[in-house]
């Protein structure tokens, strides 16, 4: 048992280190037009090909955690962000086989690299199912939803691609701008990687106590404590104190911790962030835009579109009627507006609003564009934010 | 109605763009869609006269223009979007937790989150999703869904049943995908018109004009998937009403036989036992899972019942008969479905107080043999209760569910959950009574390190007891103190009742919206034209989506001949 628990991660970290090679020849096919055809046509052929072994590995990582468990692994933040990042892969496979277009696994492959890294700053530990999720229900909502998302996702890809392509960077207004908060944003999410890792590796630990509900709880903090929980005593010695306390209206489990994480993400994420744009000298998308000047715009729009148009039906179905049929064997209440259905409801009118917008002039190309992107953040937020902050009956972490 | 007729012979209805029948641009119209601005033609209802640009008179004109504009449902789309956004910045009323500071919400919301949880309150946005407001808004939705796709679906429909192989020029000239071949052999068309069946295109010929269609029906997808969404919202308003929809609760102790609430005496279960299971600590998959957790985790809840019938005695007056139904074994995502009815296991409570036995000692002397005895039964307590020898207990204060906070002692709910007392102890013969605080069983357990969430504390009740506090809460000194000998448990489940006869309503409105978005989203309605003009042709192309895949199609279809692939006019 113990060994099918560590091949799958070792399945999962191969996995990570072939999408990191493959995203470098994906790299190497982006001088199309200086460099001699065939060398980048090869190149591709070689990246999608790693694509497809390290989502092998992938899967692997997927069905001996399966065996191991004896549940299907989606059951917790950790399993089910990794298998987001495994529908992107597979998402970005089968679209590349539509469109055969090289420069997208440079974006996406990153994308589903960072998923898998986020994923792993959560608890990994193999956890049983409590009660309400022991059900079929379970697979069929949660695989359908994941691959509906990672379908979706390639239209963020996509819009992204081609904001960095078009979007003038010669003059500083609020397109730039807005775009370069994108860049930022990504930024922040490294930072916390790296900042987790960072302090992972040298296993830092310092605990609180605090109370919350009238209750007495401990929290423990694998950050340097910048802000402690709100009224939360340092219980362990020899640690850095902490500047400030968080505010009272953060209430709830963790809520200093997870403050605290937030925190960690905005210095570290800022430092990268500045560290870059002193080495370029530029807005980060400024730096991007040259190389992806040989890319049809034309493309990316239908790409964008074509996702959107195959990701709205699966996700319709995994994330709406499949849940609503779980929830009613679980409840008996197919719909009862909590938080995480209310977004996933959002969604769903976000992407609605979409299709109905492609139908008038004026909204392809960089409109449409924008919106992959807001579809994508919408929902990000509903797996974050909803999961980590408003915790409702989905709360995993 | 002014009727257009065409060139071609045939009769438009009015406010036609393009000829129904050739899809020539009927002149004077051109504005509607906006085609004297562009050279392509606007192809999104194939030009037909939809009664939102036609008439604008009437106020029955102006609100179906209102509702038939695409614009205002993709604004509707976004408030709702954003009102239900809303909604989830703090609890629902219905998901104040049970542990709140208080279950009010006109006390939680400013207690817990302050000036925006008060403003959140006073705004109603704690039951929004039941607010008129929030209601409206669906059903604008719905009014623009039904008006938005007769607008489009009638002339549509009509449009593509009428239309002709043989198109005018100007029609075809003015489409996305179009060139012109200065000659071509008849034994070539013929070759096309091959490769094209064999692409599973319906190929229709005029007179030498070639139509070849195919996925028309995707057309109908939006049309379809709209039905479906009304559908959906119909089987909610239904639901509203409780000859579709009704909802109970009900607890059941272990060996309890109760009426199920909702059932106009119909249905009785009896609970013959409730079983918790939970993970074992030790289990080697979850172990480390387990110890990170630092709690008992369930993996099962179960009410094992019997369902019983009451048979319609034939003599009056005569007592009930109950017939058995089922034996059912409820489980969470496994309820027990009967007669129209389900039961879903909900709740449980393994540690309620039923009795309690208290006795009575000298303080400084604990190993005498006690002076008295009382029990208390927490469903029904008496005011006093007249001990043996003399002794007189009055029960001052109770509080069925204790819990201390900032705002003082208090009892949670009136359930028998954590029993607390104050009571008057009167020694005999005497006027002057001792007061004595006994009880919180439930907070002396926690503070052993014993969940009682997921723990019998019934072999253990004894133990506890002797460890509850006992004290004078006034501060003075007691001659006597009052123990708690045993305690009674009862074990009892939690069940939700329901009877939904919308469910199968829904089921239908999700399979038709299915149907319908895939039918509009996984298919594409494609058309290529081949108009003989001299010795050439002209050719010309149109599909609602998915440009690349017709290119494909045509250059598959002119392979080997000397036709001129299609040149894409798009504009912008």
């Amino acid at each position: 048992m113990q060994s099918l628990i560590q091949t799958s991660s070792t399945m999962l970290f191969t996995a990570f280190i072939i999408y990191l090679v493959a995203t470098l020849f994906f790299g190497f096919t982006i001088k199309d037009k200086l460099t001699d055809k065939r060398n980048s046509k090869l190149a591709g052929k070689i990246a999608i090909t790693l694509t497809i072994i390290g989502f092998i590995a992938h899967l692997i990582y997927f069905v001996t955690r399966w065996l191991a468990s004896g549940h299907a692994p989606v059951s917790n933040m950790f399993e089910f962000v990794t298998f987001l990042g495994m529908c992107l892969v597979l998402a970005f496979i089968i679209i590349w086989f539509i469109y055969k277009f090289n420069l997208l696994g440079l974006f996406a492959l990153p994308i589903a690299m960072l998923f898998i890294a986020y994923a792993s700053m959560f608890p990994t530990e193999v956890a049983p199912l409590v009660p309400s999720l022991k059900s079929h229900w379970l697979y069929i909502h949660v695989t359908t939803v994941a691959v509906g998302s990672g379908i979706l996702f390639i239209s963020f890809v996509a819009g992204l691609i081609y904001l960095l392509r078009n979007v003038d960077q010669t003059e500083r207004n609020k397109r730039s701008i807005s775009l370069e908060v994108v860049m930022y944003l990504i930024f922040l999410l490294i930072g916390f990687i790296v900042a987790s890792t960072a302090f992972g590796a040298m296993d830092y630990h310092a605990s609180f106590e605090y109370t919350n509900n009238d209750k007495v709880q401990t929290t423990d903090y694998t950050l340097p404590p910048i802000a402690a929980p709100h009224n939360g005593t340092l219980l362990t010695e020899d640690v850095m104190k902490p500047w400030f306390e968080s505010p009272s209206w953060m209430r709830g489990a963790d809520a200093g911790r997870k403050f605290n994480s937030v925190i960690w993400s905005f210095i570290v994420g800022t430092i990268l962030y500045g560290i870059v744009r002193l080495i370029l000298r530029k807005r980060v998308a400024a730096a991007i835009q040259p190389l992806l000047q040989h890319v049809k715009p034309d493309l990316l729009d239908e790409i964008n579109y074509r996702s959107v148009a195959i990701g709205f039906p699966v996700y319709t179905l995994g994330g709406l009627i499949f849940a609503a049929i779980w929830a009613q064997e679980a409840w008996g209440r197919f719909w009862g507006w909590d938080p995480k259905e209310v977004w996933a409801l959002i969604t769903w009118f976000f992407y609605a609003a979409y299709l109905h917008l492609r139908l008038s002039r004026g909204w392809h190309g960089e409109r449409s564009a924008w919106l992959a992107v807001i579809g994508f953040g919408i929902i990000l937020f509903n797996l974050i934010v909803v999961n980590l902050v408003l915790a409702g009956l989905h709360s995993y972490a | 109605m002014n009727s257009i007729k065409c060139e071609c012979g045939h009769v438009n209805p009015e406010g036609t763009v393009l000829c129904e029948a050739c899809g020539k641009p009927i002149e004077g119209n051109q504005h509607i869609d906006g085609n004297d601005k562009k050279k392509l033609l606007n192809m999104r209802y194939e030009g037909s006269a939809r009664r939102s640009n036609t008439y604008n008179k009437t106020i029955i004109d102006k609100i179906w223009n209102f509702f038939s504009s695409v614009k205002i449902a993709v604004w509707l789309i976004v408030i709702a979007l954003i009102a239900s956004s809303i909604g989830t910045i703090f609890p629902l009323e219905q998901y104040i937790p049970a542990d709140a500071v208080s279950r009010d919400p006109s006390v939680f919301y400013e207690a817990t989150y302050g000036l925006a949880g008060k403003i959140f309150y006073q705004l109603g946005f704690h039951q929004l999703y039941s607010s008129w407001w929030y209601l409206l808004l669906i059903a604008s939705i719905g009014v623009s869904l039904v008006i938005c796709s007769i607008d489009r679906f009638v002339p549509l429909y009509r449009a593509l049943k009428r239309q002709k192989a043989k198109r005018h020029e100007s029609f075809l000239s003015r489409l996305r995908f179009y060139s012109e071949t200065e000659s071509v052999q008849e034994e070539e068309i013929k070759q096309v018109k091959e490769q094209l069946a064999k692409q599973r295109y319906n190929v229709k010929e005029e007179d030498g004009h070639i139509v070849a269609e195919k996925g028309r029906f995707s057309r109908w997808g939006p049309y379809v998937n709209h039905i479906g969404l009304i559908i959906i919202l119909i089987a909610a308003m239904l639901r509203l009403s409780p000859i579709f929809f009704f909802e109970e609760y009900v607890w059941v102790r272990e060996g309890e036989l109760r009426v199920i609430p909702g059932t106009d005496n119909e249905y009785f279960i009896e609970n013959k036992q409730f079983i918790l299971d939970t993970y074992d600590a030790d289990d080697e998959r979850f172990k480390d899972a387990l110890q990170k957790e630092g709690r008992v985790v369930p993996s099962n809840f179960q009410t094992n019942a019997i369902i019983y019938r009451a048979i319609e005695s034939e003599v009056v007056g005569a007592e009930q008969e109950l017939e058995k139904v089922d034996e059912f074994e409820i489980r969470m995502n496994e309820p027990a479905k009967f007669g129209g009815y389900t039961l879903y296991q909900q709740g449980y409570q393994l540690n309620e107080f039923s009795e309690m036995t208290f006795k009575l000692y000298e303080m400084n002397d604990p190993d005498t043999e006690p002076l008295g005895e009382f029990t208390v039964d927490l469903f029904d307590p008496d005011l006093e209760y007249e001990l043996d020898n003399g002794f007189k207990v009055e029960i001052a204060e109770f509080y069925p569910d204790y819990t201390i906070s900032e705002e003082g002692v208090r009892s949670k709910t009136n359930s028998s959950n954590n029993p607390a007392f104050v009571f008057k102890l009167y020694p005999p013969n005497s006027e002057d009574a001792e007061i004595s605080f006994v009880g919180d069983v439930i907070g002396t357990a926690e503070q052993m390190g014993i969940d009682p969430e997921v723990v019998d504390l019934s072999p253990m009740g004894q133990v506890i007891g002797t460890f509850t506090p006992s004290i004078d809460p006034t501060g003075g000194e007691n001659n006597y103190r009052i123990l708690i000998d045993s305690i009674d448990f009862d074990r009892k489940s939690g069940l939700n009742v329901k009877r939904d006869y919308t469910l199968p309503i829904f089921i239908i409105g999700a399979i038709i919206f299915m149907a319908g978005v895939l039918q509009g989203m996984y298919w594409q309605h494609r058309r290529i034209w081949i108009h003989p003009k001299n010795n050439g042709i002209l050719l010309a192309a149109h599909t609602n989506k998915n440009w690349f895949g017709l290119k494909k199609d045509i250059e598959k279809a002119i392979e080997g001949t000397s036709i001129n692939i299609v040149n894409d006019q798009k504009e912008d």
